[in-house]
């Protein structure tokens, strides 16, 4: 397993913000996959790890090595730190063959496992064809696949992905997908993945790190991310659209139903637990979990259309006062003369994310 | 008449020294510069340029003050091998070098630092020393540049005059190079030698220079 404690701080220059990175995470066998926006400090946090970037204070420890040390001054040079880094842009020796760039990273070892690992290795990736390839004669994914492999040949403790998936289509996106989660499996050792992609943390993720501006804002399993954001923040990177001022009106723990009022209205949702009658607290709703519909009723509310976007699963309506809502296409077909719009939230859409 | 080709072969001589020596220096400094944080280090690369643009004649002044028989380096030189370093075929080579060097400096850091970052650091993730990254990815990334910037350090080698007059002087048979030997030849009234001098020396280097512009225009072979 990893431990990391990184701190850096950049000073503001005359072009550019300051910036400071302080993130503490733990990173078990599996997938730990770091999401934010670009610019919050995933890839920084991978560098600071390979030996790239030297923080301020802080320490890194893989397994039972002390990698970074700021009090100790202990910090290993990248050769002796035993990660594995997959480049955005892969990083392919461009003057070596495919053969030669897995035995570029094999030479550590002795004479004859080297050449049994890398044909293992070629094997394994289903790179024995392109043996003799040069990287400018290789797909995007072909240059990926041997970009793992030559990350994985050195028997690294801990695998680092910046955003691998970062200009594949998704045919070869899902390949990508099944081939970490088989790295998953047969290599045990924590897999770092940085992304911006929502889909991918769902996919990949046994762990979700979630960065803003510099630090980590929520991390657990991916799934109790999206149950229970931690701020109106996260619940905003999470793709929850609709974010409600409420008060708790009645409380029913025994079926597991509330009364809320949002915006002047009275909804019902589930049971809160560990909140008041009469508190205000900050609700979440998916924009994904959002009805619509052409006349009032329960759980409710009138909106106004400003505008409609299409995307690629469905339609997205945007209405006034920033109420998002994302519904099939053939929904959408069924409402388009709509007179007026009524917002129907089911009660288990209602997210907690926080108290005002 | 019969003319002595003994300058040529001099001049081809001691080029071929030059180039092989400044190579070695070029790209240890080139690499120095490259990849080492130091102080002065701008100021180094001033002092690696500068016999590009000083006057011949200042550079081969300050050699002779520096080596010369009553310098220390000169008495070093004259103990070990039992002659004086100035005025010998030597002499040439090391003035010749003096001037390929820049050369192969400025085109070699500018090529060591064009290396794609991250194929370093991926070549340090998978535990190649500074050592194996340069000779394995960093040179042969660079070596369009390294090999079109020693050609013409060879071509820059084979034309020099004033330095070389300064410092090994003009002795016929030992230390007249073909460039030398032009102006001597013109000095002196040989017409046809000056002639055909400046018609070989001519060619060869347009042959280098268009050879060196070749190897940097090529298509990547990679």
């Amino acid at each position: 397993m990893m431990f990391a404690r990184i701190a850096k701080r950049f000073a503001p220059a005359p072009d550019s913000a300051g910036f400071t990175l302080d993130v503490e995470f733990e990173a078990q066998p599996g997938v730990t996959v770091l999401f934010g926006a670009s610019g919050a400090g995933k890839t920084l946090t991978l560098d600071s790890i390979a030996g790239f970037s030297k923080p301020d204070a802080g320490r890194i420890l893989l397994d039972d090595q002390i990698l970074f040390d700021a009090a100790a001054s202990v910090s290993l040079r990248p050769q002796d730190r035993h990660c594995g880094y997959v480049f955005q842009n892969y990083a392919l020796f461009p003057n070596m063959t495919v053969r030669q760039n897995l035995a570029f990273a094999a030479e550590r070892q002795p004479r004859l496992e080297r050449h049994r690992h890398v044909a293992e290795m070629m094997e394994r990736f289903h790179l024995v064809e392109l043996a003799g390839r040069r990287p400018h004669e290789l797909s995007g994914g072909q240059k990926q696949r041997c970009s793992i492999a030559r990350a994985l040949i050195g028997s690294p403790k801990v695998l680092l992905l910046d955003e691998p998936a970062r200009g594949l289509d998704a045919s070869l996106r899902a390949e990508l997908y099944t081939l970490i989660r088989a790295l998953r499996a047969d290599f045990r050792i924590p897999i770092l993945l940085v992304t911006h992609d929502l889909e991918e943390c769902f996919a990949l993720g046994d762990a979700l790190l979630i960065y803003d501006s510099g630090r980590i804002i929520q991390s657990g399993p991916p799934l109790k991310a999206l149950d229970r954001p931690a701020s109106p923040d996260v619940a905003r990177l999470l793709g929850f659209g609709n974010v409600f001022d409420a008060e708790i009106l009645a409380l029913d723990p025994g079926r597991n139903t509330s009364r809320v009022r949002v915006r002047e209205r009275e909804f019902s949702a589930t049971y809160f637990p560990g909140h008041l009658l009469g508190a205000r607290i900050v609700l979440g709703v998916r924009s994904g979990d959002v009805r619509v519909h052409s006349l009032p009723g329960d759980n409710r509310m009138p909106a106004k259309l400003n505008g409609v976007v299409e995307q690629p699963r469905g339609v997205r309506l945007e209405f006034e006062d920033s109420l998002i809502a994302d519904v099939s296409r053939y929904d959408y077909l069924q409402q388009r003369d709509n007179q007026d719009w009524y917002l129907e939230i089911p009660p288990d859409a209602f997210r907690l994310i926080g108290k005002t | 008449m019969i003319i002595d080709w003994f300058p040529l072969w001099l001049s081809l001589r001691v080029a071929a020294l030059a180039t092989a020596l400044s190579v070695l220096l070029g790209i240890w400094i080139a690499y120095v510069l490259a990849n080492r944080h130091f102080r002065g280090k701008e100021f180094v690369d001033a002092l690696v340029t500068l016999p590009l643009v000083l006057p011949p004649t200042v550079l081969g002044y300050y050699l002779l003050v520096m080596l010369g028989r009553v310098s220390p380096l000169g008495k070093i030189y004259e103990s070990i091998f039992g002659g004086p370093l100035v005025f010998t075929w030597q002499a040439a080579v090391i003035a010749s070098t003096l001037h390929a060097v820049p050369l192969l400096v400025k085109s070699s850091r500018a090529a060591f630092q064009s290396v794609d970052h991250s194929l370093e650091r991926a070549a340090r993730t998978l535990g190649a020393s500074e050592w194996r990254l340069f000779w394995r990815v960093t040179l042969p990334l660079s070596r369009r540049s390294v090999v079109a910037a020693t050609v013409l350090a060879f071509a820059r080698s084979l034309g020099d005059f004033g330095t070389t007059l300064m410092i090994a002087g003009d002795i016929p048979g030992r230390t007249q190079t073909a460039a030398v030997a032009i102006y001597d030849a013109v000095e002196s009234g040989n017409t046809l030698v000056a002639r055909v001098l400046v018609l070989v020396l001519s060619v060869l280097t347009v042959g280098i220079v268009y050879l060196a512009n070749r190897l940097e225009h090529r298509q990547p072979a990679v």
